[in-house]
């Protein structure tokens, strides 16, 4: 069919040429679809010519005339595409091919980046990014994208954060399946290898309603690497050593692809690092042992097609022993104090407190497409992800014990079509269905924070793209999604008491344990989640993206349910059974210029979020063992209002300098109140220096300022023991701004054949700065990392 | 062909699916080991006896203070030898808390503060010797303590246990680092 419109196209351009003045020219890039890397040496074939990109993807046709042309696309490993353009209207155009025949989509041709949805907000980091990145977090790396930042426990549990949101609002997708890793906890970080993806994409705000309903921040989708339907072995390590910390990272993958389509594929990540350290001090037992491996086999064919997945991801996290706490008096002195409590010498070994993560993944997914209708997927997921908590316990027996032993087990089938044989639009009709069991074992002779509980969620999308014209595509989106939960907690009978259940719950106790009672609560929510947009076109350089999202969330069993003490937090943790679900409108537009000398975005944002759960410190508690702070669960109506914005310029051929900013100013609408953990506004800038003649050097510097946070919610008054009066706790009084100075630089040494080796250094923090953050839970307790030289070598074979 | 393999898998992975969800075991109820609801302070001279005690029903998951009770006055001018006890009276019968500490003497330590002006001295009556073989005889527990007045004074008398502290320590918390166990004060009066 393709042929068809080819030789009609070519006809009618040879007709009308005659007539047309050909001094026209047709500038742009070929970039791959998948990484939105620029392929050099592809060919763009038309009538009788061919014209080779040059080593950044660049192509240049001159002597066009006005009139439309069939130009035909092709690059070595990608499905040649051909692609009609009217020169009269058209004088820059970017191709994407696929350069990854995994999934044998359809090139997409819009001169868009490639996208999750047309209308949101979206950004995306490349392999490149995820190889400088390779020793680090999926959190770490997220933070080059505007309006991204993360929740830190230290500088190993990163938890991102979307325009201001994180947690359970933020969903990620790792190949395909949505985690399911406990992320309801501050101290929880995805469990994720960020090795395994090829690329990575945010979408800020719910506007990818096939992932859930619930993504009131946004959702993170990793992809893989894919392999190349050809007969083809390759493969990559990259190796990364780090001077803080005093370790490293090895990462290797294989891929062996056939012709007909089969391919296996076989990936392995080990990080090892000892104390990282402060510029004045040892951050003792900060350091953490990761281990991951992945390995998928399956078939692709451009009809059918079928995989198996499976993952495994073990992490040994230490957690800052000077964070180890006992009462609100040891905050005070620790707030007070300025430098940890606890410094040892260095040392690779993780004491208590520490964390040990494992987490299963394993997917069967099948294909189908039918000719002249679409496509459908359908898929089955489990995970299993086990939570181990060490704490520093009254004996050395109970030490060996975890206080946290969590088993979240959860399998999903999902299914979807997917109609997109008409070129004007898209419609995705799919359903989901999950079950998730939690076990939280007695063992631990802790009460349980998190109880037992199962869980049922169902849901049904539909979503839609219609291309209005060459330059405008509208969509819209509409999904349904229920979940009941279903948990046997265990209360005490003076919390039931004091948290005044026993008017509204009493119905729900179907035990009696002398000082607990044993509940069932089983909740169940309805939630509609929505979206419509708009991706406009125009004056070749410019796009214009506006999107709605409304967003339904059921609270998590940690707003649900928490009770007690959190013994890695030092606080006491309170859920709330009444809570409701939160409902989220969402606006967003996004106006971007991009040239190749220069270009810019700037992307406001307004989230009104009714029922809005917040965990926030509320006073403390008194007990035998002093007095905690509290922290509760609480609903109110909030609104967060944003902008993420930035700047490239091209100075010259080889000079580069990227400028971006963010903000995010969130606050309580009845009454004023800035809301908690807010990031702060920071800008980022950056020059880099490129010579491809150079063994492709790459050198860049950048700069990165963090303005003080000055909107927070007021501190509160605790009683201390130890004072025998009430004194003002600063737990809510962010640290100063700060300034951050990083450098890099990238060569790559081309070897024998294919083969490359890529190396690289990086140095944060080169000034040393001593400095705080405010989205560190750790900042009471110790100044963050200081200097850090990380060596990396990339080897492709 | 392939078709029918994978409806074939996802046939028994639906299977797999729905089997799991009948799992309606209750779950036990967990006593937490930790707990320590009762503090008790003996102080003794002579004949006399005084009582300080401090009643926590619900441990540090609960909401309820801890009930502070003391039984009389001190006197001026007067050693008293004192001996604490911790139980964990949310079990029965109560729990001896004070075993497991004299089993990690090394690892644990009470400390004694006075606040306001209150008249009193303290001073460690016991060693790790007194509750391991091979203990310390110069690193003090607390378990047994003297407490001196001198003048008619009031104030708060604060007791504080550690573990996982730094020992031998120069006796004062921030020296000594670790973990708190118990952080109580009691109002006295010294006439």
């Amino acid at each position: 069919m393709k042929r068809f419109t080819l030789i009609i196209v070519f006809l009618l351009g040879v007709t009308f040429s005659s007539a047309q003045d050909c001094d026209k020219t047709l500038t742009g890039k070929v970039i791959d679809f998948h990484d939105g890397v620029p392929l050099k040496g592809a060919k763009i074939t038309f009538n009788d010519q061919m014209i080779v990109t040059d080593t950044e993807g660049n192509y240049t046709i001159t002597n066009l005339c006005a009139i439309s042309y069939a130009f035909t696309v092709s690059h070595e490993d990608c499905n040649s595409q051909v692609v009609t353009i009217n020169i009269e209207e058209v004088t820059s155009k970017n191709f994407y091919l696929e350069h990854h025949l995994n999934e044998l989509e359809e090139v997409n041709v819009d001169g868009d980046k490639p996208n999750k949805t047309s209308s949101s907000q979206e950004e995306t980091i490349n392999k490149n990014v995820i190889e400088k990145y390779s020793s680090g977090s999926l959190g770490d790396a997220l933070r080059e994208i505007t309006g991204v930042s993360s929740l830190n426990t230290g500088s190993t549990i990163v938890k991102p954060i979307i325009q201001g949101l994180n947690g359970s609002r933020v969903l990620i997708m790792n190949n395909g399946v949505r985690m399911q890793d406990m992320e309801w906890g501050d101290e929880h970080a995805p469990n994720v290898d960020i090795n395994t993806a090829g690329n990575v994409t945010v979408v800020k705000g719910a506007g990818a309603l096939r992932y859930g309903g619930d993504a009131i921040g946004g959702v993170i989708v990793m992809e893989p690497s894919k392999s190349p339907v050809k007969d083809t072995l390759i493969g990559k390590t990259v190796l990364t050593g780090a001077s803080n910390g005093r370790g490293g990272a090895i990462s290797s993958e294989i891929i062996r692809g056939y012709e007909n389509g089969w391919f296996v594929k076989a990936q392995g990540t080990v990080k090892r690092f000892g104390d990282v350290e402060a510029p004045d001090y040892i951050l003792s037992n900060t350091g953490v042992f990761e281990k991951g491996i992945s390995a998928s086999f399956g078939v692709n064919k451009f009809t059918y097609g079928w995989d198996v997945y499976y993952s495994f991801y073990n992490n040994e996290i230490g957690v800052l022993a000077a964070s180890h706490i006992g009462n609100v008096d040891d905050l005070i002195e620790s707030i007070n104090s300025q430098e940890p409590a606890i410094i040892r010498d260095f040392t690779y070994d993780i004491e208590n407190p520490r964390q040990e993560v494992t987490h299963h993944l394993g997917r069967l997914r099948y294909f189908k497409r039918f000719e002249k209708l679409g496509k459908w997927t359908t898929q089955y997921d489990f995970q299993r992800n086990e939570r181990l908590e060490f704490d520093v316990r009254q004996s050395e027996e109970l030490r060996k014990i975890p206080g946290i032993d969590l088993e979240l087990t959860t399998h999903t089938i999902t299914s979807d079509f997917k109609i997109d044989a008409n070129s004007e639009y898209v419609l995705d009709f799919g359903v989901m269905l999950r079950y998730q069991e939690n076990f939280a074992d007695p063992a631990t002779g802790v009460r349980r924070l998190i109880p037992d509980y199962d869980k049922y969620d169902a849901g049904v999308f539909l979503t839609g793209e219609y291309d209005l014209n060459d330059n405008m595509v509208i969509d819209a989106g509409i999904r349904y999604d229920f979940n009941q939960i279903d948990a046997q907690k265990f209360y005490q009978k003076t919390r039931w008491n004091e948290r005044r259940y026993d008017v509204d719950f009493n119905d729900l106790i179907i035990e009696d344990f002398g000082t607990q009672w044993l509940t069932n609560p089983k909740l169940e929510y309805h939630n509609i989640s929505a979206t419509t947009g708009l991706n406009y076109s125009f004056k070749e350089v410019y796009n214009l993206r506006f999107n709605y999202a409304l967003a339904q969330r059921a609270p998590n069993p940690s707003e649900l349910f928490s009770d007690g003490l959190h013994h890695s937090a030092a606080r006491v943790e309170l859920g709330d059974l009444r809570a409701d679900q939160e409902t989220s409108h969402k606006i967003s537009l996004s106006l971007q210029k991009s040239s190749d000398t220069w270009g810019w975005e700037i992307a406001p944002y307004v989230n009104i979020i009714n029922d809005y759960i917040l965990l926030e410190p509320t006073g403390i508690e008194l007990s035998l063992r002093g007095a905690f702070p509290v922290w509760e669960y609480r609903q109110t109506n909030a609104q967060l209002l944003g902008l993420d914005a930035k700047v490239y310029v091209q100075w010259h051929n080889n000079w580069k300098t990227n400028h971006s900013f963010s903000i995010v100013k969130g606050k309580e609408t009845e009454n004023d109140i800035p809301l908690i953990n807010m990031p702060a506004p920071n800008i980022n800038n950056s020059i880099t220096f490129q010579k491809k003649e150079w063994l492709g050097l790459s050198a860049s510097l950048e700069s990165q300022y963090h303005f003080r946070q000055n909107e927070f919610p007021s501190n509160i008054d605790v009683f201390s023991v130890r004072q025998g009066e009430n004194v003002l706790l600063e737990i809510n009084t962010p640290p100063p701004a700060y300034h951050l100075l990083n450098a890099n630089i990238d060569v790559e040494l081309p070897l024998w054949k294919q083969n490359s080796l890529k190396m690289g250094v990086t140095i944060n923090n080169i000034i040393n700065e001593n400095y705080r953050n405010y989205l560190n839970r750790q900042r009471y307790f110790a100044d963050d990392v200081g200097r850090n030289f990380l060596l990396r070598l990339i080897f492709n074979y | 062909m392939n078709t029918c393999k994978f409806l074939s898998m996802l046939t028994i992975a639906s299977i797999l699916f729905f089997s799991c969800s009948d799992d309606d075991d209750a779950p036990s109820v967990i006593n937490p080991e930790e707990l320590i609801t009762t503090m008790t302070i003996t102080l003794t001279s002579g004949n006399n006896t005084i009582i300080l005690k401090s009643f926590d029903e619900d441990g540090v998951d609960g909401p309820t203070a801890p009930v502070v009770t003391v039984s009389g006055n001190l006197a001026a001018n007067t050693t008293y030898s004192g001996e604490i006890v911790l139980q964990d009276e949310s079990v029965s019968p109560a729990d001896i808390v004070n075993e497991e500490i004299e089993r990690e003497a090394d690892e644990h330590q009470f400390f004694f503060e006075s606040s306001g002006d209150l008249n009193i001295t303290t001073s460690y009556a016991d060693t790790e010797r007194d509750y391991n073989e091979g203990g310390s005889v110069t690193n003090p527990v607390g378990i047994k303590f003297e407490l001196v007045t001198t003048d008619a004074s009031t104030g708060t008398f604060t007791v504080t246990l550690r573990h996982k502290l730094k020992k031998p320590n120069d006796g004062t918390l921030s020296d000594a680092g670790g973990d708190t166990d118990i952080a109580q004060s009691f109002p006295i009066t010294i006439e």
